[in-house]
């Protein structure tokens, strides 16, 4: 748009009155917001003294898991749509045949960087298996680039780590009642391709 | 000129053209949805998606009759008069329904598939298929049992299009696959003993529009969205078939042939399909190298330097030079070029051509040639545009023996071993000797120079084939770190600026040859036949 375009309404500023140029009627307006902040509840904790607690751990985005199936084995059937989904190119899979009859393909390695990611949950969105989730854990630290790129074990160990605080989200969802979307069932874990919806 | 009326428009098609329903609505831009039609093979009519209204006008009275049923649009002729609907409510419906029966059952597993996302099933049911399910789908785990060494058949993938099974028996030959059981317990298999062992095999992955051929190569290496695909031409002989070089981060994945009814129609064979994993091997030279002693100890050295440095080393000797018939003809040409500009009466000689075996050719005519090498053809063009009399490799090794130069410039470049030590000894007794290879050899450890050279999908350029056919390319994907293609080292050598351009070049070589004037102008996607062209332009 051109300023030129008559689309455009010019407002011309209003001419400042004897209270605004004396200055100090907004000063004191100010005082006053400050004011009230010091005596109102505080929203911020003395973390890391203090830890925040996390409102709905079901729509947190902390460290990613991996989660297992039913066998202890890695739930995910590398189908990169997290991958694909990513904004940030933050994880890398190579997948493989699986060493189990009952399944097809396996994620032989798996890792995301988790210094590139933007916690976006894109990836769990994503997932037809609903094998990578975003876990509550919201500290997340490491003393080098290196360690911060989460392998497959990693991230297993993150699901071990939580999965008692924090079960499935599947298995909690359907627990409250609340359907998810596109599983048949099975052990081919295919998603829903039927429908245009 | 026989007109058709495809959706109420009106298409012309050639007088003697024998075109079905399918391929003339595709002239008029309508896709007709079909499986197992393949112009490639027989028509069967069995998968019922390419299903279309048909009439015929009568030419007298304009007056359209309708076939009160609907035809498979795949076995029906396409002539004057003929009336195609394909976007009707019956016609609609009725590809609704074959999708739906397909899903059925289906194991619905896209997320594990390689096939998703180039997977004719998904397409069409996201295109044609119904907006809600009327049957409870559920996934299950697709059977799956080999086929061949290379192939792998995911049984419950299939939808029984019938194609591998035809290609084995009208394009191989070979009919290792057969249809297996009645009804729906139909599934494709080999006969007990003879698997699917030929050197299309690979084919057949490529024409099952659905998941159930898979390519053992390619399994589980990478999603088909990631690729990015890059009209190439096969190095792998010299028939040179149009391929597609599919890459990802400057690494191959795998190579699919690219349709061109001058060369592979639509095929290609095994050998050039899995001809390309030398490129990433990891014993690939990777830096050039100048012999510092006499065992064979290379210092490495910087390209920019290589560039004076070997035009310094090789000033003054009597040079003969053997250009590889795996360079492009505008590499061959700039080579021609710089040897000359060192040394005005360089030999030029046509490089080693590797043969292997007799021709290999298949019932539908598509042959694999014994000749492995692409470019044999464009060498030659061009070496006659400065010898007098071609010149090759038994004659450069002839002459390297008797002491006729004493120095030698050998592009090689081939994607396996090419030459023993015997083979190498003549040249010890030379002063300077400058190798570009893919890998070292007997020849490279003799090397005073050992340069790395580029795989055939890191090339720009032109490629003439046995046919005499040129066709053109671009590069797929960069060369390791730390390798010139040869192209740019000669544009550097030649004293060009900027990058290394072969349509400049290739410009250059048509104003100065009749025989490659063509190359001059735009080469299509198929490319030019050489010898036509030349009779053409008189």
């Amino acid at each position: 748009m051109k300023p030129t375009d008559p689309a455009i309404t010019w407002l011309e500023e209003k001419p400042l009155g004897l209270a605004e140029r004396l200055y100090l009627p907004l000063f004191v307006q100010g005082l006053a917001i400050t004011a009230r902040h010091m005596v109102s509840r505080k929203v911020t904790v003395n973390y890391p003294e203090v830890r925040p607690t996390v409102g709905n751990p079901l729509i947190y985005r902390g460290v990613h898991r991996l989660n297992r199936d039913d066998a202890g084995r890695v739930k995910c059937v590398a189908c990169f749509l997290c991958a694909t989904a990513c904004p940030a190119h933050c994880i890398d899979i190579v997948a493989a045949e699986s060493p189990w009859p009952d399944r097809e393909k396996y994620p032989e390695s798996f890792a995301i960087d988790e210094l590139r990611c933007i916690f976006c949950g894109m990836c769990e969105e994503a997932c037809p298996v609903d094998a990578i989730e975003l876990t509550s854990l919201l500290d997340l630290t490491g003393k080098s680039r290196e360690e911060m790129v989460f392998d497959k074990e990693k991230l297993l160990s993150v699901y071990d780590m939580t999965k008692d605080a924090e079960p499935m989200k599947s298995k909690t969802l359907a627990a409250q009642g609340m359907a998810t979307i596109g599983h048949g069932g099975g052990a081919g874990h295919g998603h829903a391709t039927g429908g245009h919806a | 000129m026989p007109t058709v009326i495809v959706d109420g428009h009106e298409i012309e098609i050639g007088a003697d053209e024998r075109l079905n329903c399918i391929e003339a609505a595709r002239r008029a831009g309508v896709e007709i949805p079909h499986y197992c039609w393949h112009p490639g093979l027989s028509v069967v009519a069995s998968c019922r998606m390419c299903l279309v209204e048909t009439g015929t006008r009568d030419a007298a009275t304009g007056k359209i009759t309708m076939v009160p049923k609907l035809v498979p649009g795949c076995q029906t002729p396409a002539r004057d008069g003929t009336v195609i609907v394909t976007d009707s409510k019956l016609v609609r419906d009725s590809r609704a329904r074959v999708e739906e029966a397909l899903l059925i059952d289906h194991p619905i597993d896209c997320s594990i598939c390689d096939k998703a996302g180039e997977c004719l099933l998904q397409d069409y049911h996201f295109q044609h298929g119904q907006p809600e399910r009327r049957t409870d789908l559920n996934p299950f785990h697709s059977r799956r049992r080999d086929v061949g060494p290379t192939v792998t058949l995911f049984v419950d993938r299939c939808i029984m299009c019938t194609r591998c099974v035809r290609f084995t028996r009208e394009v191989s030959g070979t009919a290792e696959l057969m249809v297996a059981n009645r009804g729906s317990k139909e599934e494709i298999d080999v006969f007990p003993g003879f698997p699917l062992d030929n050197k299309l095999s690979g084919n057949v992955v490529d024409l099952c529009p659905v998941g159930a051929l898979g390519d053992k190569d390619f399994l589980y290496q990478q999603r088909v969205w990631f690729l990015k695909r890059e009209a190439n031409v096969c190095g792998g002989c010299s028939a040179g078939c149009s391929i597609h070089t599919e890459h990802n981060q400057d690494t191959v994945y795998r190579l699919k042939p690219r349709d061109n009814p001058h060369v592979n129609t639509w095929w290609m064979c095994d050998d050039g399909r899995y001809g390309w994993h030398h490129l990433h091997a990891p014993d690939r030279l990777l830096a050039p190298g100048r012999a510092v002693s006499a065992s064979g100890e290379r210092e490495p050295a910087e390209w920019h330097d290589v560039v004076t440095r070997l035009r310094a080393e090789l000033e003054g000797s009597r040079l003969a030079v053997a250009i590889s018939p795996m360079l492009t003809v505008e590499e061959a040409w700039m080579l021609c070029a710089v040897a000359r500009s060192i040394d005005p009466r360089a030999a030029l000689h046509l490089g080693h051509v590797p043969v292997r075996g007799e021709d290999e050719r298949f019932p539908a005519g598509f042959t694999i040639r014994a000749e492995k090498c692409p470019n044999r053809r464009g060498v030659e063009a061009v070496l006659r545009l400065y010898e007098e009399e071609l010149r090759g490799w038994d004659d450069l090794v002839r002459t390297v023996a008797d002491g006729g130069v004493d120095a030698a410039w050998v592009t090689a470049g081939y994607p396996g071993p090419w030459i023993d030590d015997a083979g190498a000894a003549p040249f010890d007794r030379l002063r300077t000797l400058v190798v570009q290879d893919l890998f070292d050899s007997a020849l490279g450890k003799r090397a005073t120079w050992l340069l790395p050279a580029a795989g055939f999908a890191e090339r720009a350029g032109t490629w003439v084939n046995v046919a005499h056919r040129a066709q053109t390319f671009d590069a797929a994907i960069r060369p390791p770190a730390g390798v010139w293609p040869e192209g740019r080292l000669y544009w550097n050598m030649l004293g060009r600026r900027g990058l290394y351009d072969p349509h400049a070049v290739r410009r250059q070589i048509a104003e100065s040859s009749t025989t490659l004037a063509v190359l001059g102008g735009e080469i299509p996607p198929v490319g030019v036949d050489l010898r036509v062209e030349q009779l053409a332009g008189g």
